[in-house]
């Protein structure tokens, strides 16, 4: 089933044509990756799906993005209700300055949540779905700044899932991990995808074939190629995703 | 053939002796006040009124009179300057609205106090009908420093790192929200330097309440808002300049109790400047 289908998506910052004629769909519960070249519009397609390109100046859409069937892009869209629903993990891991416990129950107090059981609760289960309760359970009132690079990466996603979304977009979420990590972080991924629609922006090729199920693959703008994983890996129909992923440019 | 090694050695020397010389007046000055100040400190004097046509006694009713002056200012100018702040960092766009409001500001930190009192005086005085009053002095040193508690606050509002207003807004809260949560929060002490520093200036300054407020001789505490009141620095100017063979030591004693007073917010506002700073890691 598709979670997210684009139509004829255009966007543009001032003159610059950023996304043109994005066709696209992205399935629920398997994690789609977005490869292409730096520039190439990856992330501000992924930005596109929570609106945080609206505070961008000058930025402006045209076409359409059905999230559950509903366009998302036109002016009744309520963006509480859709960024609660459509979480986005960045590329640096950003804890904010305060305890990991109240990291992970902003979200959900800002929304009304206050009893202090269900919080608690949340807490847990969403710590225990990013693999760190075990290791934090006993800290939960320190600093989330002291924690390491991985660990606040998790914890942010702790914190994204605390708000129960229903899609993970996920900027470079690696690139600022060491291999191992990185892994670990991938392993993650693959957990989650039973439970969320993940879309990953990724310019690490191997990362893409590891990870996930279906692969778009852009230049300048353009979706060129958009399949199955394994498809776009093995057999590209286009000859410029071809030289991509055989390391031609980018 | 020239030497570069010398000529840094000369280039450091003068570098050195300038910026040792910015030392040289506040040491000065403090030295000067303390020594000839501190013998004039008792109980008495900062617990009684002044006494034999401000001769004797004591600059209790100076130091009320600003004390309720440093806080009307701060009353007034805390929260149109912070509100302002954050309109201008969170909201406004860069046209040329924001671009003018900007230039005001700065033009606004740039007028001379004394233009502040008349300004007072026209404005609280005479147009509101507010009369020679706390309120009307209040208002006058709450403009006064209002750009300054209008920059600094600026400034720790844009020092909240773009990220979490980013990470915050992604998690569907929204922007009132955000700034209430996370940025305003992690901007207090920078604000908080700021009203400080704005504190400071206000109780320092005569110009502004000149016109408005000060008066030169008060038997008693004022009532209400709506009174006159004796400050630091007119009492200062009035036994300096106005009231013939009034002692060293009570001139002195005087401006020692200002400069403790002005000196010891600056000092509270750089120990919570430091402690902020240590505690940030982003």
């Amino acid at each position: 089933m598709s979670k997210i289908v684009t139509k004829k998506l255009n966007l543009w910052y001032s003159q610059f044509h950023a996304l043109k004629d994005v066709h696209a769909s992205f399935e629920d519960k398997r994690i789609t990756a977005i490869i292409g070249p730096s520039g190439c519009g990856k992330s501000t397609l992924l930005r596109v799906f929570n609106r945080m390109n609206d505070f961008v100046d000058g930025v402006r859409t045209d076409g359409e993005v059905l999230i559950d069937g509903e366009d998302i892009l036109n002016g009744r869209t309520d963006l509480v209700t859709l960024r609660k629903k459509v979480g986005m993990v960045f590329q640096r891991p950003n804890p904010f300055p305060l305890s990991i416990y109240e990291n992970i129950v902003f979200g959900k107090k800002i929304h009304g949540e206050t009893k202090r059981e269900q919080l608690d609760i949340i807490v847990e289960k969403s710590l225990k779905s990013v693999l760190l309760w075990d290791e934090l359970k006993d800290k939960l009132n320190s600093s989330a700044l002291l924690l390491s690079l991985e660990q606040k990466q998790r914890l942010c996603i702790a914190r994204l899932i605390a708000v129960q979304p229903e899609v993970l977009l996920m900027d470079e979420p690696c690139s600022t991990l060491d291999p191992q990590a990185t892994a670990r972080i991938e392993e993650l991924m693959r957990e989650l995808k039973s439970n969320y629609s993940i879309i990953i922006v990724t310019h690490n090729m191997q990362q893409a074939a590891r990870v996930s199920d279906d692969t778009g693959f852009m230049l300048l703008g353009e979706l060129i190629e958009f399949g199955k994983t394994s498809e776009i890996f093995t057999a590209p129909k286009d000859r410029r995703t071809e030289e991509y992923i055989t390391g031609r440019y980018g | 053939m020239r030497n570069p090694y010398r000529t840094q050695k000369i280039a450091f020397f003068f570098l050195l002796l300038s910026t040792l010389l910015i030392v040289v007046p506040v040491g000065l000055i403090v030295v000067i006040i303390i020594q000839k100040g501190l013998p004039a400190i008792n109980w008495q004097f900062l617990s009684e009124v002044p006494q034999q046509g401000m001769r004797a006694g004591g600059i209790f009713p100076a130091i009320v009179g600003t004390f309720y002056l440093v806080s009307g200012a701060i009353l007034f100018a805390l929260p149109i300057g912070l509100l302002a702040a954050v309109y201008l960092t969170e909201y406004a766009k860069d046209n040329l609205l924001t671009r003018i409001i900007k230039l005001a500001i700065v033009n606004l930190a740039g007028v001379p106090s004394v233009v502040y009192g008349l300004f007072g005086f026209a404005l609280f005085v005479v147009f509101f009908k507010f009369g020679a009053s706390i309120l009307s002095g209040s208002l006058t040193l709450g403009i006064m420093i209002l750009p300054v508690i209008i920059t600094t606050s600026v400034e720790a509002l844009e020092s909240v790192p773009a990220s979490f207003r980013e990470v915050s807004l992604s998690l569907g809260v929204s922007k009132w929200q955000t700034i209430r949560n996370i940025v305003l929060p992690n901007a207090v002490p920078g604000i908080l330097t700021g009203t400080i520093l704005g504190l400071g200036r206000a109780a320092g300054e005569t110009a502004p309440i000149l016109f408005t407020v000060a008066a030169f001789y008060l038997p008693q505490l004022p009532a209400s808002i709506f009174d006159q009141a004796m400050a630091l620095p007119y009492h200062l100017y009035v036994i300096s300049t106005q009231v013939p063979n009034v002692d060293e030591k009570v001139r002195y004693g005087t401006a020692f109790v200002l400069l403790a007073l002005v000196l010891s917010m600056n000092l509270v506002a750089i120990v919570i400047r430091s402690k902020f700073r240590k505690k940030k890691k982003w």
